[in-house]
């Protein structure tokens, strides 16, 4: 079964019920292997002869090809096998257990049928599951700040840099050029009455009491809740967060609360920096565009953006903080399995932290305006 | 190790030469040379930490050294893509530290993904190849459509032989195979290599910390110290050495242990291999120590026979 020269392929004879085979047993030759065989044994009633006296090498796929035709046809015998192969066989032979390659699947009806269950099931348990995990939250909260050792401000901190400072340039980007969007689209539907100055109470006031906040929300619920879902959700596959455990530590202490708090420190701070960069945009726009100068631009801001427009516009942002972190985190516990599942809740986290803090501000602007503020 | 030895007829399956790897300021190899020649069970050991899972990675081109040449079946592979050298990746197989098997598919589809990137079977003979891989390392068939999250370490360990093995390589790289498996699975792990090896002619780059493992199917155990391989020989040969770790590792109390044993099942599994492999066991220490070698019996070349008491 060795040094002889190689052949390309393997060749099958038959003589009466004889077969014999020449050359490599092998995998790569197994397609063409299992062909010929077949078409071999339709043409042989009864049992048949083997012969693999001219066999060079036989691999494992080999000798199951073999094993299989000896087991179906019983009362087959082989010829001319070396002690390789017939150790070979041997074990093959041993290993002839078939399983299945995957869990059986149900007819499509009732298949169907327990997709739309237990994706009902999925749903409320959902809502009910992250209720409780914003309860838990609040607990080791309360925790954190009645016990000795406080809150993990290092973990604050670092969290605070890579959800804010880290993304301060591509927010400042965003909220730029939403600015100077703002301000030439409504230049081109107010000079219609020749009212372009009034451009400038638009910008001033879309972007402080709503723009900056929203989209600042939206572009944080697709960086950071993704990252969150994505760090935690590994940790859990990796067992780290059952570690943590086991040694004590709380995982939503230790995970969830340092996110939680950087995220409602930083999204005012974000917001506050992305609505004066868009008005910065906005400005730039009413300079070159309609000749308003700088200075003009500024005082007007100042006359009619009322006090009041910053302050809600700023209020929103630590609840925005507050949803966009806990999904983040909740779906990240969510995690189990598999690698396919970290991809799903972290899809899941941005969607839906995007979802709830869209309908967050419409809440939050039905109520300011009826205490008034308009 | 020198190319010019006598006995140096076959060209070997792995050659590396002057490997140095790096990981910023720390140098875990420098200078390392290795020879692996075909069809023998090379076993791999070194203390924790010193270097033997990133010189697998070298060898099979996940990890670009600094400096140094590797080549494969005659073929250099520093530096180049695993992905891109299709022809190579089929002929190995390899077990990695942790298993790594894709957890996105069931154990059955795991063994099958390597069958169908490669050849154009049919469907119900992947099934049963993947049948009889999965049943060979000892896996229950309830494990065939189990997810690799459903399955205890050392079923992963297994799972992750049963792809390893998937296309019939003619060389394995198994990293630590039988670290977490208990002493029975480990038995039947060595019995399962050393088999697939004798009857397939496989050669085997084997990282372990397993003595008996060692003693059991090594051919020639290579020790990778001080950066470097120190030294590459029979188990009996390497416990005579006066190397400081060796000595401790090798004569410590569980070395002693699993020589003993390894002596003790020697009349058995001598008798059961000699006639085998002796040939290539002989080849393969002849490398090393060719008149040594040449001179003794075949069989009596293997480890269980000359373990250091009875020397
Ligand atoms: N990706 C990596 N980055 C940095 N250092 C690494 C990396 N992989 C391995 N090392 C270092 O290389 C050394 C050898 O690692 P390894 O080969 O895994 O050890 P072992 O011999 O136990 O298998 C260790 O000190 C490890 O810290
Ligand atoms: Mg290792």
């Amino acid at each position: 079964m060795s040094a002889a020269p190689a052949t390309t392929s393997v060749t099958l004879t038959r003589e009466g019920n004889q077969i014999s085979l020449t050359g490599r047993l092998t995998i790569s030759r197994a397609e063409a292997l299992e062909q010929d065989l077949a078409a071999a044994l339709d043409a042989i009633e009864g049992p048949v002869t083997l012969d693999i006296l001219a066999v060079e090498r036989m691999d494992t796929v080999g000798a199951w090809l073999v094993h299989r035709l000896l087991r179906d046809r019983p009362g087959s015998t082989l010829e001319g096998a070396s002690a390789d192969a017939v150790r070979l066989l041997a074990e093959v032979k041993a290993a002839d257990v078939p399983c299945i390659m995957r869990p059986e699947s149900r007819p499509f009806f009732r298949r169907e049928l327990e997709r739309l269950g237990a994706y009902m099931f999925e749903f409320f348990n959902t809502i009910g599951a992250s209720l409780a995990f914003i309860g838990i939250t609040l607990i080791a909260a309360g925790r954190a700040l009645v016990s000795r050792r406080g809150f993990r401000w290092n973990s604050v901190f670092i969290q605070m840099e890579q959800t804010g400072v880290n993304a301060l340039g591509i927010i400042g980007l965003m909220s730029f050029l939403v600015g100077i969007v703002i301000a030439q689209q409504g230049a081109v539907q107010l000079r219609q009455f020749g009212a372009d100055v009034f451009v400038i109470n638009l910008v001033g006031r879309a972007t402080f009491r709503e723009l900056g906040i929203l989209l600042t929300a939206i572009m944080v619920a697709g960086r950071s809740a993704s990252a969150f879902a994505a760090q935690i959700g590994a940790m859990k596959l990796a067992e780290e967060v059952d570690a943590m455990r086991t040694i004590g530590l709380d995982p939503v202490e230790v995970l969830v609360l340092p996110r939680v708090i950087a995220l409602m420190l930083m999204m005012p701070l974000l917001a506050f920096f992305a609505s004066v960069l868009a008005v910065i945009g906005g400005g730039l726009f009413t300079w070159i565009s309609l000749d308003i100068p700088p200075a003009t631009f500024v005082q007007r801001i100042r006359e009619v953006v009322p006090m009041s427009d910053f302050w809600i516009g700023l209020s929103k942002a630590p609840a925005f903080g507050l949803v966009i972190a806990v999904i983040g985190c909740f779906q990240g516990f969510q995690v189990s399995g598999n690698a396919e599942s970290v991809g799903y809740r972290t899809t899941l986290a941005v969607v839906q932290s995007i979802f709830l803090v869209i309908v967050l501000d419409a809440f939050f602007a039905v109520f300011y305006t009826q205490l008034g503020f308009d | 190790m020198g190319p010019t030895s006598p006995a140096a007829l076959l060209a070997p399956v792995i050659s590396v030469r002057g490997l140095v790897n790096r990981f910023g300021d720390q140098t875990v190899h420098d200078g390392l040379d290795l020879d692996v020649l075909p069809g023998e069970i090379l076993g791999v050991v070194g203390g924790s930490g010193s270097g033997k899972s990133v010189l697998m990675r070298s060898i099979i081109g996940l990890q670009v050294p600094a400096e140094g040449r590797i080549e494969v079946f005659g073929r250099e592979v520093s530096g180049i893509d695993a992905t891109e050298n299709k022809e190579l990746t089929r002929q190995w197989g390899i077990l990695f530290q942790g298993g790594a098997l894709f957890s996105g598919l069931t154990v059955a589809e795991n063994v099958l993904v390597p069958l169908r990137e490669y050849f154009n079977l049919s469907e119900g003979l992947m099934a049963e190849i993947a049948s009889y891989k999965i049943a060979m390392v000892g896996l229950p068939a309830e494990a065939g459509p189990k997810y690799p999250s459903e399955l205890s370490g050392g079923m992963k360990k297994r799972a992750a032989l049963a792809r390893s093995l998937a296309l019939d390589p003619k060389l394995l790289f198994l990293d630590e195979p039988t670290a977490g498996l208990d002493p029975i699975a480990a038995d039947g792990f060595d019995t399962l290599i050393r088999t697939l090896a004798e009857t397939m002619q496989l050669t085997v780059f084997l990282i372990t910390h397993d003595l008996d493992t060692l003693h059991a199917i090594c051919d020639r155990v290579a020790v990778i110290a001080d950066k470097k391989i120190i030294a590459v020989d029979t188990v009996s040969a390497l416990a005579k050495l006066d190397h400081p770790w060796m000595q401790e590792y090798f004569n410590g109390p569980r070395g002693r242990a699993a020589a003993a044993t390894a002596k003790q099942d020697g009349g058995r599994a001598a008798a059961a291999t000699a006639k085998q492999d002796g040939g290539r066991a002989a080849a393969a220490t002849a490398k090393q120590d060719g008149d040594r070698a040449a001179a003794a019996p075949p069989g009596l070349a293997k480890t269980h026979e000359t373990g250091p008491e009875s020397s």
